[in-house]
Order: structure tokens, then sequence, then C-alpha cells
């Protein structure tokens, strides 16, 4: 029943940000019913709820940590939003407002699917709620962005889809009477499971969803989507709707971890993970345009997300950390990067400069978001990338963790060049636009974001550590 | 039946085949749609246990969006912005043609390989199914216009929906409905982006939209 | 009785019929276009003609000129020799298949070096054209006979051409008629690929490498020329449907709605521009290698 409330409110919302006429009012909607979301999800911490019936709806940790930073987020994004839609009067507001319930709606979907069908299905229907986000600004660098994003996104979710059909191929026909797509009827009867058709399953699966997450060779929609999207919309792509994919990732790892595939999948992501920094590290250095850089910081960290998971027990418990602390970090930045360029009327080191004289805190957030995703303490991404390092060294990877540090250093010196010169400095000329200063409700999600990676990084609560280390554990197949 | 199906599923594939060689636009909405009618007709003939409800369904299901609704919204698309020809794909035609038959033999090499049973080895279905796919692909990527990449992509979709029609006996038709929905509803959302590049560029040549990039 | 009527049945198949075919095709072709045409022995009469008048032969040419016409003419008869008209073949071994693709290539080599010793541009510039054209054909035939030799498990024609079948041939079977029918009106000059009535030098392929010759050195070619069409045309019949060629009646009566059919195409199409030609014959190879996959597996 829980399960229907979590997919079917933010639907309803949706529905209801269609009909409601007025474009000042609508906005509110969303605050209201993702925090009713969002306490549906807080009250699944005290009890994991029980799978429905026939097992295609059920929540796991992995899951559930997954849908409250989803649901988390979405509510500090619509309060962003409320202020932010009220400064874009121009554009109505109609298609984005129902975008992003949409979009609560079936990452809910994605989180609470048992059923590699299903969870299909409900990355299919992300994939279209967040084409309007992106395509918000109806100019012609908008629509190339949005094409490219669904040419490339319907490509991996074929690509997807015929990995999903490589999994039904490998349950043997006559022995299982369940659904051969069932999550958990596919761990406990992993030992049956044809080899040859998991590989293959496990090859789609992750080029596919590696597509939609943006890992190396399949990143080049990201950028452009990133850069033309408005800020909280790249929020919204970077820090909500790639954790989806990686939850795929997750599942489809789980199940090879436990067929006996582990050495097998786990070479792949790292070499996928290591791909992606190597990418981000290459394309971020001299990069001008600071959302285009925004978007390469995304891709090295799902390098990192996969390469992590690649790394035994203790790697893929730092990994779901990192999945945490990157999205609230991301969140942060863009919000804060989308009021720099707001505040500038561009997004490239020739446009924006010294923003800490125009926009004083929004520049702070800024920098201080670039301090910790390049995993600087005290922020909680110091905690996981160290983590991850160390479970490099430990299982013996040691190119692996040679390949980690220097990727990491060459964005940190990527990106600083361009954060540096975007903040400090003075600006150019005088400012013609009409936002001046940072207004309150502009800057409060970005701070709420950025004290919660800074809490994470301080204290973790024991009964996430306790959720992750489960979370981790069962994913390595270790009991 | 066992030889109408194997003619069916060689026709399906000289359709992808005749796309691949072929400039213009409206004759590759054309063949996308006999080949989707093609692929309706399919799942009646084929050799299968019981003749259910579902099958009908399917089968309908498929003839009319692919034979006819995603067609008619292409065509729609293209007489709204009144292009005629892909000018200049970035591999020539026959260069295509021969990727093509390349492609052709490299699936049913895979299709050999593959552990499937004997049933379904020996059929042509799997074969034709990835060849269709690949060649869909190969579209996608060679060709530069708006239209034909979705053309490209729709015989990607159709490649997939074969496999699945392979793999009945195994998975759900849960499955095959969501690929229908799938293929609708990106074509729909396709279908508005492209009116939306005709107005905001006066053509729907992707190569237009190369402004991003590093 | 079986060779009494064997005999003059061959001789008629392999001395009138061709011209007799092309006197169809150009009656049909007529008939679609609304008028009365030429009477349908016409080529036959064209080519008595010649043979009782003398040559011309310009002072430039040489002996490959003169050899030309004769040794195209008795490959072409030889490739006749193997192919099963209804019944056996004059000549059958197992490889005759091949031989059979070589002597048609011999014949076109020597027609191609015939009008390269002209010297004149005209037949240069229709030699290169007929060089070019036939490297993307012969790939397309050769592929065809060997979809249809694995089919059959035997390089002999006769078997190739024979293999019985149900009620609809397999695919791979198909796919090889296809390509052949493309190779047959490719080879034979006839519409998508060339159009032997045209009047204009500068847009002819075989036509304008055989200006020069006269007499019955262009009667040979003629007869070489028709003999070749006939013999492919006996192939695709045999292809489609062995039983079609079971006796010579009805060989005789298929063959005529061959070049029925034949001048049915060439009035519903026009001529290719020649860039585009390059294309239908990589179809036909790609026809024929999709044929060539199926047989194999």
């Amino acid at each position: 029943m829980i399960y229907l409330f979590l997919i079917g409110i933010p639907a309803l919302m949706g529905l209801a940000s269609l009909l409601v006429k007025s474009d000042d009012w609508r906005p509110w909607i969303l605050p209201l019913g993702f925090s009713i979301h969002l306490s549906l999800v807080i009250a699944c911490w005290k009890t994991l709820p029980t799978p429905s019936p026939l097992g295609w709806f059920g929540l796991d940790e992995a899951g559930l940590i997954v849908l409250t930073l989803a649901s988390a987020m979405l509510l500090v994004f619509s309060i962003y939003c409320l202020e932010y839609l009220r400064l874009r009067k121009e554009r109505p507001n109609r298609l984005f407002t129902a975008s992003l319930a949409f979009i609560l709606s079936a990452v809910s979907l994605v989180c609470v699917s048992r059923h590699m069908g299903l969870l299909w299905v409900g990355m299919e229907a992300l994939t279209l709620a967040s084409a309007p986000l992106i395509y918000f600004n109806h100019n012609q660098r908008s629509l190339e962005a949005t094409w490219k994003y669904l040419m490339m996104g319907s490509l991996g979710i074929g690509l997807a889809l015929l990995g999903t059909f490589f999994l039904a191929l490998a349950m043997p026909a006559n022995s299982v009477k369940t659904d051969p797509l069932l999550i958990d009827s596919l761990i406990l009867h992993a030992r049956f499971l044809s080899l040859p058709w998991l590989k293959g399953a496990f090859i789609f699966l992750l080029v596919g969803y590696g597509t939609k997450m943006g890992l190396s060779p399949f990143h080049s929609w990201k950028p452009d989507a990133y850069g033309e999207a408005p800020g909280v919309a790249g929020g919204v792509l970077a820090g909500v709707m790639t954790s989806c994919p990686f939850l795929g990732i997750l599942r489809i790892f789980q199940i090879c971890s436990s067929a006996g595939l582990l050495e097998f999948s786990q070479g792949l992501l790292i070499l996928i993970g290591l791909l992606s920094m190597a990418t981000a590290a290459v394309f971020v250095i001299g990069q001008r345009d600071f959302k285009r850089m925004l978007a390469y910081s995304s891709v090295e960290n799902m390098g990192i997300l996969v390469l992590g998971v690649g790394l035994g027990p203790m790697g893929t418990f730092f990994a779901l950390l990192h999945l945490i602390n990157n999205g609230l970090t991301k969140g942060a930045l863009f919000l804060s990067a989308g009021n720099i360029h707001r505040a500038f009327g561009g997004k490239t080191m020739d446009h924006a400069h010294g923003a800490l004289r125009r926009v004083p805190i929004s520049a702070a957030l800024f920098l201080l978001g670039f301090i910790a995703i390049t995993g600087s303490p005290p922020f909680a991404s110091f905690v996981s990338e160290f983590g991850i390092l160390r479970s490099a060294l430990d299982s013996g990877h040691l190119g692996a963790a040679f390949g980690f540090v220097l990727f990491l250093a060459a964005i940190f010196i990527g990106m600083a060049t361009t954060v540096l010169s975007v903040v400090y400095g003075t600006p150019k000329e005088k400012s013609d636009m009409a936002v001046q200063g940072d207004s309150p409700f502009m800057v409060l999600p970005p701070i709420i974001l950025m004290s919660a990676v800074l809490f994470l990084g301080l204290w973790l609560p024991h009964w996430l550590t306790d959720a992750l280390k489960r979370s981790a554990n069962a994913l390595n197949g270790v009991l | 039946m066992q030889e109408l199906s194997q003619i069916l599923l060689v026709l399906i594939a000289l359709f992808s085949f005749y796309a691949l060689g072929n400039s213009s636009l409206i004759g590759c909405i054309r063949i996308i749609a006999l080949q989707g009618m093609c692929l309706g007709l399919l799942p009646l003939i084929i050799d299968r246990q019981g003749f259910g409800m579902q099958i009908i369904l399917i089968a309908s299901g498929m003839f009319i969006l692919k034979g006819f609704l995603i067609p008619r919204i292409l065509s729609y698309a293209i007489r709204e912005v009144k292009i005629r020809r892909e000018m200049e794909p970035l591999i020539g035609y026959n260069a295509s043609l021969l990727i093509g038959v390349f492609l052709i033999g490299i699936s049913f090499i895979l299709a050999s390989r593959l552990p499937l049973p004997e049933n379904i080895r020996t059929s042509l279905l799997v074969p034709v199914s990835l060849s269709v796919l690949m060649m869909g692909m190969l579209m996608m990527i060679v060709r530069v216009k708006a239209v034909t990449q979705v053309i490209g992509y729709l015989m990607f979709e159709n490649g997939i929906y074969l496999f699945g029609l392979a793999i009945s006996y195994q998975a759900p038709w849960l499955i095959e409905m969501g690929v229908l929905l799938d293929v609708f509803v990106a074509v729909f959302v396709m279908g508005i982006v492209i009116n939306h590049i005709a107005r905001a560029f006066d053509s729907i040549n992707t190569e237009n939209l190369t402004n991003l990039g590093d | 009785m079986e060779t009494l009527i064997f005999a003059p049945a061959i001789l008629f198949l392999l001395l009138l019929m061709p011209s007799l075919m092309l006197g169809l095709i150009a009656k049909t072709k007529a008939f679609v276009s609304g008028r009365r045409g030429p009477p349908v022995f016409q080529p036959l009469h064209d080519i008595l003609k010649l043979l009782g008048k003398g040559a011309v032969y310009s002072e430039t040419s040489g002996w490959a000129f003169r050899l030309g016409p004769v040794l195209s003419l008795s490959a072409v008869l030889m490739a006749a020799s193997l192919v099963p008209l209804f019944g056996a073949p004059l000549i059958s071994f197992n490889g005759d298949a091949i031989l059979f693709i070589y002597l048609l290539a011999l014949g076109r080599f020597v027609t191609i070096l015939a009008a390269l010793d002209t010297g004149s541009s005209f037949e240069g510039m229709g030699a290169s054209r007929e060089a070019a054209f036939s490297s993307y054909a012969e790939p397309a035939l050769i592929l065809v006979f060997a979809s249809l030799a694995i089919h059959s498990g035997s390089l002999s024609l006769s078997q190739m051409f024979s293999s019985g079948q149900g009620i609809l041939p397999a695919p791979s079977v198909l796919l090889a008629a296809s390509g052949l029918l493309i190779v047959l009106l490719a080879e034979n000059s006839r519409i998508p690929v060339d159009d032997p009535n045209t009047h204009l030098e500068l847009t002819m392929i075989h036509e304008v490498m055989v200006l020069d010759h006269s007499g019955p050195d262009l009667a040979f070619i003629l007869y070489g020329a028709q003999l070749k069409l006939m013999l492919m045309g006996v192939l695709w019949i045999r292809l489609l449907s062995p039983s079609l060629a079971s006796n010579a009646f009805l060989l005789t009566l298929s063959l005529c709605g061959l070049a029925i059919f034949i001048g049915a195409i060439e009035s519903s199409m026009a001529r290719l521009r020649l860039i585009r030609v390059p294309q239908l014959l990589i179809a036909a190879v790609c026809l024929a290698a999709f044929g060539l996959i199926l047989a194999v597996r």
C-alpha cells in the first residue's frame, strides 16, 4: 500500500499542476506534496515496509537511501523553484512544475521496484519526464541539448531493455515457476543462472544505464544538457536523476555477485569508473563554461561511484556514502551556479568574473561546493573519497588507487582555475541585470544542502552507517 | 507457416537494408511503415503454442501503431518542414549498404553462438532481430537529419521487439507492451521536438545542432 | 524419339529463341507506349542481313579488333553448352559453374579489348564503363552462384539450378533470384542500367563499345549478346521453379513470358543516372551476400 502512495502522490501532484491555471500559485503545489512524500519516506526508515504479495514491489536499504536522497533534495529544490519561477515569469511553468513532480514519481517507482522490467519502465518514465526541464529556456541551444539528451537517453534505454531480456534468458526456463525478472528470485536462484547470458545482461545494462548515468564513453549528452538546463534543473539531473540508473547498476551487480561473477563485474566497473574519471580530467581542464565544468565533475563523480562499487564491500559502503555526498553537493553547486549565471547573464569565465562582489553568498557557496566536491576536509566527500582510496589499497588495486589520486588531483587543479576566476576578482562592467545581490529564498536551499554535507562530514549518524553497511554487504553477497 | 514466417523475416531485414540505401525521407518512412506491418503480422504466423487473446492484442496494437500511427506522425513532421532528402550522410549509401551486409553477417555468427534453446537457435528470428537492431544503430550514427535518426531509432526498437518475440517463452507480455508504449511516447516526444527544431532552425538537420561542444 | 525431338529443339532454342526474345521485348515496349513496333522477327532479320555484308576495318585497328567478336561469340556458345536448357546440358561436370562465370568474363574481356583497339575515345569510354560496372556485377553473380552451390551442395550448373522445392522456394534462393535478376538486367544492358535504344553515345555503356564493328562481326556481337540474355534468362527461370523448364515447350513459353516481363520493367522505369548504377549493382551484391549468409547457416 505504501508503495502506491510513494508513486501515486507525486503523480497526482503532477496531474494537479497540469490542471492548475495560475502560474503564480502552481509552484506551491510542489513543496506541499514533496513534504508529504518525504514524511512517508522517513516513516519507512523506522521499519522497512513488507514486500508486496507477488514480490514486484519492495524496499531495501539501497533503494531507501536513494529514495530519501531524492525526496529530500527535490523538496529543497522546490523551495528554490518558488522564487526562481517568480523571477522567470516570461516562461510558462506548467510543464516544468509537472515534470518535477513526475520525476519524483518515476524515481519512487525505480526505488521500490523489485522487478527488473518494472525498474526499466521507471527509468524510461524518468527520461521522458526530465526532457521538459532541459528545454525550459526554449531557445536553439536548449533544443539542441534536449535532442541529444533524448537520442542518447532513448538509445541507452533501448540497450538496457536488451540487457533486461538477456537477464530473463539467464533464468533456466523450466526450473523456476516465478517471473524470471524478479530480483529476489534471481538472487535466490543465482547458482542456476546461465553465466554467458548473465554476463551479457551485465554488459548491456551497464552500457544502457551507464548512458543514463553519464559514464565515460556514453557521456556526450551530459555537458550539453547540464549546461543548457536552468541551474535548478541541472541540480535535479545531477543530484537526483543520476542516482536511479546507479541503483539499476547496483541491482544487476548484486545478482552477478551472488551468481559468482563478482570478479568479472568488479573488473568492468573499475575499468569504466577510471575511464570516466580520466575523461572528466581531460575535459575539465581549461573549461571556460562553469556549468559544463560541473557536468564533467558529475561524470567524474559517477566514475568514482562505480569505481567504489568495484572495490569490494568497503568500497561499496563508501560509494553509497559518496552517492549522498555527491548529490547534496551537486545540488548546492548547481543552485549557486544558477544564481551566478543570472547575476552576470552568462555562464563562461568571460562573462562571470568576481562573483564575490556581486552575489557574495552564492559565490561563497559555489566556492565551498567546489572545495567539497573535490574531496577536501571537513566535508563528507573527503570521508567517502578517502574511504574509496583506502579500499583500493586494501584490496590490492594499486593501479586503480594511483589513477584515482592522479585524476582527482588533475580535476582539482582544472576546476580550481575556473572556479577561482569566477569567484574572485572584480566584475568587468556595471551590471544592468535586474538581479542585484542575493535573494534569501534562492540562497537558503543551497545553504541547507551545504550544511548537510558539512554535517555528514563531521558526524555520521549510526542508523545511516548501519543501513549503508547492510546494503554494501548485501550487494557484494557477504552475509 | 514456418516458410512464410521465414520469408517475412527476410523481408523485414531487407526493409532495413533498403532504408539504409535510400536517400528519400518519404521512402524511408514508407519502408518503416511496411516493416512495422510485417512486425505486426509476425506474432500471428510464428510457431508457438496457443493462439491467445493477448497475441492478437499485441499483433493488432503493433500493426496499427507501427504500420500507421508512427509513420503518420513522421510524415506530418516532414510535411511541416518541407524536407525531402537526406543530402549529406556521414557515410555514403553504397558504403552503408556494404556495412549493412557486414552487420548481417556478424549477427548471424553471433546468433549461432548464443546459448539459446535449440528450436530458437535454428529460427531466423534472433539473427534477423540482431541485424535489424544493428542497422538501426548504424542509421542513427551515420545520418544527420533528425527524421532519419528517428527512423534509425525505430528500426533499433523493432530489432529489440523481434528479440523480445524470440524469447517470449521466457518473459511475460508486459515487456512487449512496455516496448510499444516506449516507442510511442518516444516518437511522440521526438515529433514535438522535431517541430520545434523546424521552427527554430528552418530545417530538421541535426548538423545545425552543433553549437554545443568543447 | 527422345533425340529426334531433342536435337531440333536445342537448335531452335539456341539459334532462334535469343533473337525472338529481343523482338518480344521490343514489341512489349512498343505495345505499352501505344506503337505498333517492329515485327518480332526483326532482330533475326537484322542478323541475317548483316551476315551477308562485308566488314569494314579502320586502318588504326589491329588483330584485337578482328579477334574480339569471334572470341566473344565462341565464349558465349561455350557457356551455352554448359547451361541446362531442359533436361541435361551438353557438357556437365562438377565445377562447370566456375567455368561459366569465366567464359562470360572472357567474352566481356575480348569485347573490351576490341573496343580499346579502335583508338576511338567513345569506344574507350564505353569500355571503361563496362569494366567498372562489371566489377560490381561479377561479384554479385559469383555470390549468387556460391549461395546456390551451398544450397544444393554441388558446383555443377545442372544441379545448382534444379534442386527441388516445396510450394515456396527457400529464402536464400529467393534472395539469389532477386540478385540474379538485377545482374541479368545489368549484364545485358537492359533499362535501369543501360538503354540499348538510345541515340546518344555519351549515355551508352555496351552499345558504344561496338560502334565500329560492321558486317558479320556486328552480327556475331549482336547474336552473342542475345544468347547471353537468353542463357541468364533460362537460369533465372530454373531458379524460380525447375518445373518451368521441364520440357522444350514450357521453357519456350516461360522465356517468352520473361521477355514480356523485361519489356514491362523497361516500360515502367527510366534509365538510372550513371552515378546511381553502382548503387543498384551494390544492392545486388548485398542481396546475393545476404542469400549466401542464409544458405551458409
